[in-house]
């Protein structure tokens, strides 16, 4: 299977540092690669860098995206990608749609850029694609502004607007992050109807392992900026290889996933993008580090080999 | 709606109605006796009480009031519609006075907010666009200087150079818009530079924050990744919502400075309301003083009301609320 979007050893870096180093994965299409990660582990910059939305950071590496290499790519190519062929949803959708237009205005926007469609054709294109993401009375509500609807139903109009150009590629950051339990669940059903349907490909940002065990089908797992582990979905829940996939798998209610055991936070905190530690980044919160305080933790970087940055692979089952 | 802005036409009223009652109470209680200076340097004291019969000053003050506003809102006899007195310097209407200095003041005001509102909004989103940049830079120590900078001393440094020295415009001498439009514009120039030099730098300064804050918004990421071109985000997506805060203000400053800029008015030697006021503060006269104290109210109360339909206009979780 050709890989639509395929990222190889990204970094990105701003003023301040190097916020992602080393961070490669592929998209296919018709399936959902999860990213999880504590606050601060590069989720979004990796995200932003693909759709090209970083202004003010060096991008280096590649991003291959169905056979074209978007880094260094011209603004206007990367333009005619975005919202047409790759889209993204973000974490607040109160705060991503603007207040002063109607949400029918918002979604019918892209697709009269891209589709080159009349204004009238894109507001019923709108309708369309309200009534496809679940919304009552379509007709009705593509006059109103964002602050209308509830949570649930403003995320519901960003998935909308991603989807107006029928786009390969769909990045949801966090996308539920901001929404109670309930909604969240009905959220995550419709991005994989709509996945089912149409067969794009999702690439599914969260912190929250709950997340990606209901929609994955393969998990990177993202520490201090670099991945630690990239597996399939079930792998990471059953055999995690890392032990900071293990702390994270075991400081969340495991109920949902069959498991049990007492809820254990990860000691610690996630490292400073200015000043990474060490060797293994993770290695000051790490438990094998800990209990056999192995000199190579705290002195090389772990390569990232068969999935897994670790030294002692196997060391976390 | 229609409900809404009968109410607030009703304060506006019920506000400039209490302005005019605290006016008229000061000038009522202040030493100075409008008799004395109505009647002229030579009056005996017969004379003086005379005239205070006759201007009515010897009534109680609630009458006098009520004859004031009753006045201004039906005329009274010998003083047409709307009565707002005599001046007591040149015994002509009040009214008549205000309206006459009206189209200087006016002039002045709209030509120079159309000024500064052009320069200090495109300043400020320039800067804002390249924030930390040496043109950012630039730009806000410019507008910085130019902001501390008295409308006086500018004015002075503009007759100096441009009138003195180059000889390239003439000493300003208003000339009425339908009678001499090139006339009227090359005179008012300076003092519209002047004025605009001032309100363009604290426009640019808020349209900057305004913007900045306004770009690092998510909805405008959310815009960006609609691919839409950068111009499209700025100015639809962008300037849109930055500029909300800067109409409010607008409206404030372009409402007090149509009821006249005493201090350009006066270096100028421009015959508006400023200057009028200025000369009625100097001689006393309070039947002037009180009409151009109630035409600055109404305007800057009409300025409020216009301002907050503006924004329900733009903004539409003020209109749904
Ligand atoms: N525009 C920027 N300029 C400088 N540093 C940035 C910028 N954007 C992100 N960073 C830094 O890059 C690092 C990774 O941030 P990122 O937003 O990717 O985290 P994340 O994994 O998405 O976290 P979260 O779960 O909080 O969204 C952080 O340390 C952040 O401070
Ligand atoms: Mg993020």
């Amino acid at each position: 299977m050709t890989a639509l979007l395929q990222v190889t050893d990204l970094r990105v870096t701003f003023a301040a540092g190097t916020a992602v180093d080393g961070v490669s994965f592929t998209a296919h299409q018709g399936r959902t690669l999860g990213i999880v990660g504590e606050s601060g582990s590069g989720k979004s910059v990796s995200s932003l860098a693909v759709m090209g939305l970083h202004r003010n950071a060096i991008v280096e590496g590649s991003i291959v995206f169905d056979g074209e290499e978007l880094v260094g790519a011209s603004p206007s190519r990367l333009r005619a990608l975005r919202g047409s062929r790759m889209s993204m949803i973000f974490q607040d959708p109160l705060s991503s749609l603007h207040p002063y237009y109607t949400v029918g205005e918002q979604i019918a926007e892209g697709y009269r850029l891209h589709a080159k469609a009349s204004r009238r054709a894109a507001r019923e294109r709108a309708v369309e694609m309200l009534a496809d993401v679940g919304i009552p009375s379509p007709r009705a509500r593509v006059a109103d502004y964002p602050h209308q609807f509830s949570g649930g139903m403003r995320q519901r109009v960003m998935i909308a607007m991603a989807l107006v150009c029928e786009p390969d590629l769909l990045i949801a950051d966090e996308p539920t992050t901001a929404l109670d339990v309930t909604i969240q669940a009905q959220i995550l059903e419709l991005i994989k109807k709509i996945q089912e349907e149409r067969g794009v490909a999702v690439i599914m940002i969260t912190h929250d392992l709950g997340v990606v065990a209901r929609v994955a089908d393969e998990v990177m797992v993202m520490y201090g900026g670099a991945p630690v582990e990239h597996a399939p979905a079930r792998q990471v829940f059953k055999t995690p290889g890392h032990p900071y996939t293990r702390g994270l798998l075991d400081s969340i209610p495991r109920h949902d996933l069959g498991g049990g055991g007492p809820l254990q936070a990860i000691p610690g905190s996630p490292p400073s993008l200015l000043t990474p530690p060490q060797g293994c980044r993770f290695h000051p919160r790490c438990p094998i580090y800990a209990r056999a305080s192995a000199e190579i933790c705290a002195t090389e970087r772990p390569a990232f080999i068969a999935g897994l940055a670790c030294h002692y692979p196997g060391a976390a089952t | 709606m229609i409900l809404y802005l009968g109410k607030r036409v009703l304060a506006v009223a019920g506000v400039l109605l209490v302005i005019c009652a605290v006016t008229f109470t000061i000038f009522y209680v202040l030493p100075t006796d409008p008799a004395v200076h109505a009647c002229g340097k030579t009056c005996s004291s017969e004379q003086i009480a005379l005239v205070r019969q006759e201007m009515g000053l010897d009534r109680p003050i609630h009458e006098q009031f009520a004859a004031y506003v009753s006045g201004i809102a039906a005329g009274r006899d010998g003083c047409a519609f709307p009565c707002f007195g005599y001046s007591y310097q040149n015994s002509l209407p009040v009214w008549d006075l205000l309206t006459d200095r009206m189209a200087v003041s006016v002039s002045l005001a709209l030509g120079a907010a159309l000024l500064w509102l052009t320069v200090g909004v495109l300043i400020g989103v320039a800067s804002a666009l390249r924030k930390g940049s040496a043109l950012d830079r630039t730009l806000m120590a410019g507008t910085l200087a130019s902001a501390s900078v008295p409308v006086y001393f500018t004015a002075m440094i503009l007759l100096l150079v441009l009138v003195q020295y180059l000889e390239f415009l003439p000493y300003p001498d208003y000339r009425p818009l339908t009678e001499d439009p090139v006339g009227w514009a090359t005179n008012l120039l300076l003092p519209w530079v002047t004025l605009a030099s001032l309100y363009a730098a604290m426009y640019a300064r808020q349209t900057r924050s305004s913007m900045i804050e306004t770009m690092g918004q998510p909805y405008i990421r959310t815009a960006r990744a609609k691919g839409l071109h950068e111009r499209t985000v700025v100015t639809k997506h962008g300037m849109r919502s930055a500029l909300t805060p800067i109409v409010t203000i607008f409206g404030m400053d372009l409402g007090g400075l149509l009821a006249g800029a005493v201090i350009t008015e006066h270096v100028f030697g421009l015959p508006g309301i400023g200057q009028l006021t200025y000369d009625a503060i100097f001689k006393a006269d309070q039947p002037v003083m009180l009409g151009v104290t109630l035409l600055a109210a109404f305007f800057i109360t009409v300025a409020n009301l216009v301002v907050d339909l503006v924004y329900a206009g733009i903004d539409p979780r003020v209109r749904y609320a």
